[in-house]
């Protein structure tokens, strides 16, 4: 466990600098306000007498359901944003200020620090997924009474969705700049986005040319596959044969595609740990 | 004689910039070791090769009997960056922590090395404030503080003392001086000419990613210089001519003629030999050769400003 010491000091800094820069605060006030907004609107529409009378106890759960998934999804986006803009400087920042000399100069590994502060940067991310994603859940069983099926199956693949993210980010700190970096991890998410656009559309309307694009689009990053896959596992069957909303795929990723983007992650570290090892400092 | 440090023709080239040509270094353990050179001769390239931080593209060297970047090598070594930065987020007391864990230290032993260092280097009253806060004075010590937290056998130290002010200059001198009272080896990369003198025991001067010349500081091998004030007649070729043959003539202006002697004794005879000629002597005086008289002999004439 000895050789395991660099690596939580550089962790523990990690969670310190989060903390004292106040990165985290920020990410939690946006986090609180959406919370905030979500459990007044919720609470508004199933309050609402309208609502109460004209609805089948199937109708109630559909909407819940998707309303759930909707506070989800906005979880979702502010995780992709999280895990990208958390560690985008993190070793790159520091190559460029010089602050990393002194750092690696020390009797450590390079692989102690980016796994270090990989870590740390994790637990921040995982953390933050836990109380927004909780937070929704919470809101959507107090005043709606409801569960969405399957959580202990969405939420991770939504973590596993930011880890890839975050990976991403750490790994590319290790060779680019700050802003080229930030640019490519939206950049891959982005193209992995509208690649699933493409292919549900590709899958409804019968065009296979387009559901392999959109397949690519997965194997070249794998986030948003996670995400559809995350919201397939968090609804009833009923809903998803109706395919009655967005968050209802017309194409499912397949568990291949977990392995794939577990494995995605890994590769990237390594690379990353590789790329800095390398490096002139 | 133990050598702390030595390498072989180490070479390193960023695309087809050649920084660092061919370094071969030995500095032996005790020694204060100033490495001389202008900006852009490969000074800081050279030291981050010695600390492993940059690989070199051939050669080979020993930093503590450890090839170099060897990582156990680095508990035993202290470093401060020429562009020292920190994480300024942190107080100067909470830095050094993060530094000593890294070091391998902990505990009571790294709580009291922080206390003794901050008074060492008087900082032990705004320990608790964030390093952003801090002057450039106070992050140099803060950041010299940093490279003894391991008693180390071997500091490396680039340009520590550039962009700071005569007190701030004057502590690093200290510093540096009890290092070497201690047994402590110091390699201070530096183009600061006067701050070697005070400090080193022995200089290599680097050119263009070459050591072109090492000497030791207290003995003077270039001999000493002797300036002559002379009446009219000294100006006349012949007595210029005969005063070459006491020494090397270095220059002459209007009414100064300049020699490079090899020894003290050459004043009284060239006194004599002015004084049988009549010529009259306004003064005479003998200097040993600053280091930047050496410094712009070894440059050279084709130097520009870095």
């Amino acid at each position: 466990m000895i050789a395991m010491r660099p690596i939580l000091t550089l962790t523990k800094l990690t969670l310190h600098e989060a903390m004292r820069r106040r990165i985290l605060l920020a990410a939690l006030l946006c986090g609180l306000a959406f919370l905030v907004l979500f459990g007044a609107g919720l609470h508004a529409i199933v309050s609402d007498p309208r609502s109460r009378a004209g609805m089948t106890l199937l109708e109630r759960r559909v909407m819940l359901n998707f309303l759930t998934l909707a506070g989800l999804y906005a979880v979702n986006f502010l995780l992709v944003m999280t895990a990208v803009l958390l560690p985008v400087d993190t070793l790159s920042g520091e190559i460029a200020s010089g602050v990393i000399q002194t750092v690696a100069a020390k009797p450590i590994r390079r692989s102690d620090i980016v796994l270090g502060k990989w870590l740390g940067h994790w637990l921040v991310m995982a953390g933050y997924l836990a109380l927004l994603a909780g937070g929704v859940l919470a809101i959507a069983r107090v005043f709606g009474h409801f569960t969405p099926p399957h959580v202990a199956r969405g939420l991770p693949l939504m973590l596993l969705e930011g880890t890839v993210l975050l990976t991403l980010s750490v790994a590319g700190g290790t060779r680019l700049s700050t802003v080229t970096n930030g640019i490519l991890a939206f950049g891959l998410y982005g193209l992995a986005f509208i690649g699933s656009w493409v292919e549900q559309i590709g899958t409804l309307t019968g065009h296979d040319t387009a559901r392999y694009v959109g397949t690519i689009a997965s194997l070249i990053m794998p986030t948003e596959a996670m995400w559809q896959l995350a919201a397939f596992n968090m609804q009833p069957p009923i809903m998803r044969e109706l395919a009655a909303t967005p968050f209802s795929p017309a194409s499912v990723p397949s568990a291949a595609m977990v392995v794939w983007a577990a494995a995605y992650a890994a590769v990237a570290l390594a690379i990353g740990v590789r790329a800095f090892t390398k490096r002139a400092l | 004689m133990e050598m702390i440090l030595e390498t072989r023709s180490l070479s390193r080239r960023f695309g087809d910039k050649l920084a660092v040509a061919d370094l071969s270094l030995s500095v032996a353990r005790g020694e204060v070791f100033g490495f001389l050179g202008p900006n852009g001769a490969g000074k800081t390239t050279s030291l981050k090769m010695l600390l492993g931080l940059i690989e070199p593209s051939s050669g080979a060297g020993t930093v503590l009997g450890r090839p170099l970047g060897d990582r156990l090598a680095r508990r035993r070594l202290g470093f401060l960056p020429e562009h020292f930065r920190f994480q300024e987020w942190l107080s100067g007391r909470e830095m050094l922590e993060f530094h000593g864990r890294l070091l391998g230290l902990g505990g009571a032993a790294l709580r009291d090395r922080i206390e003794q260092l901050l008074e060492r280097v008087d900082l032990a009253d705004s320990a608790h404030r964030a390093i952003r806060t801090y002057s450039k004075g106070m992050m140099q010590r803060i950041g010299l503080a940093q490279a003894l937290l391991n008693e180390p056998e071997l500091v490396l130290l680039d340009e520590p003392t550039s962009g700071l002010d005569p007190l701030g200059r004057l502590l690093v001198r200290d510093m540096i001086h009890e290092l070497r009272d201690r047994g402590t080896t110091v390699f201070l990369n530096s183009h600061l000419l006067g701050e070697v003198e005070a400090t080193c025991d022995r200089v290599a001067f680097v050119k263009e990613g070459r050591t072109v010349r090492e000497l030791r500081l207290d003995d003077a091998p270039s001999g000493l210089e002797v300036a002559l004030r002379l009446g009219d007649g000294g100006r006349s070729a012949e007595a210029l001519e005969g005063l070459a043959r006491f020494g090397t003539r270095l220059a002459h202006g209007d009414s100064v003629v300049r020699l490079r002697v090899e020894s003290e004794r050459a004043a009284p005879e060239i006194a004599r030999w002015l004084v049988a000629r009549g010529i009259e002597i306004y003064e005479l005086r003998t200097v040993r050769p600053s280091l930047e008289t050496l410094f712009l002999e070894v440059m050279g004439d084709d130097q520009r400003p870095g």
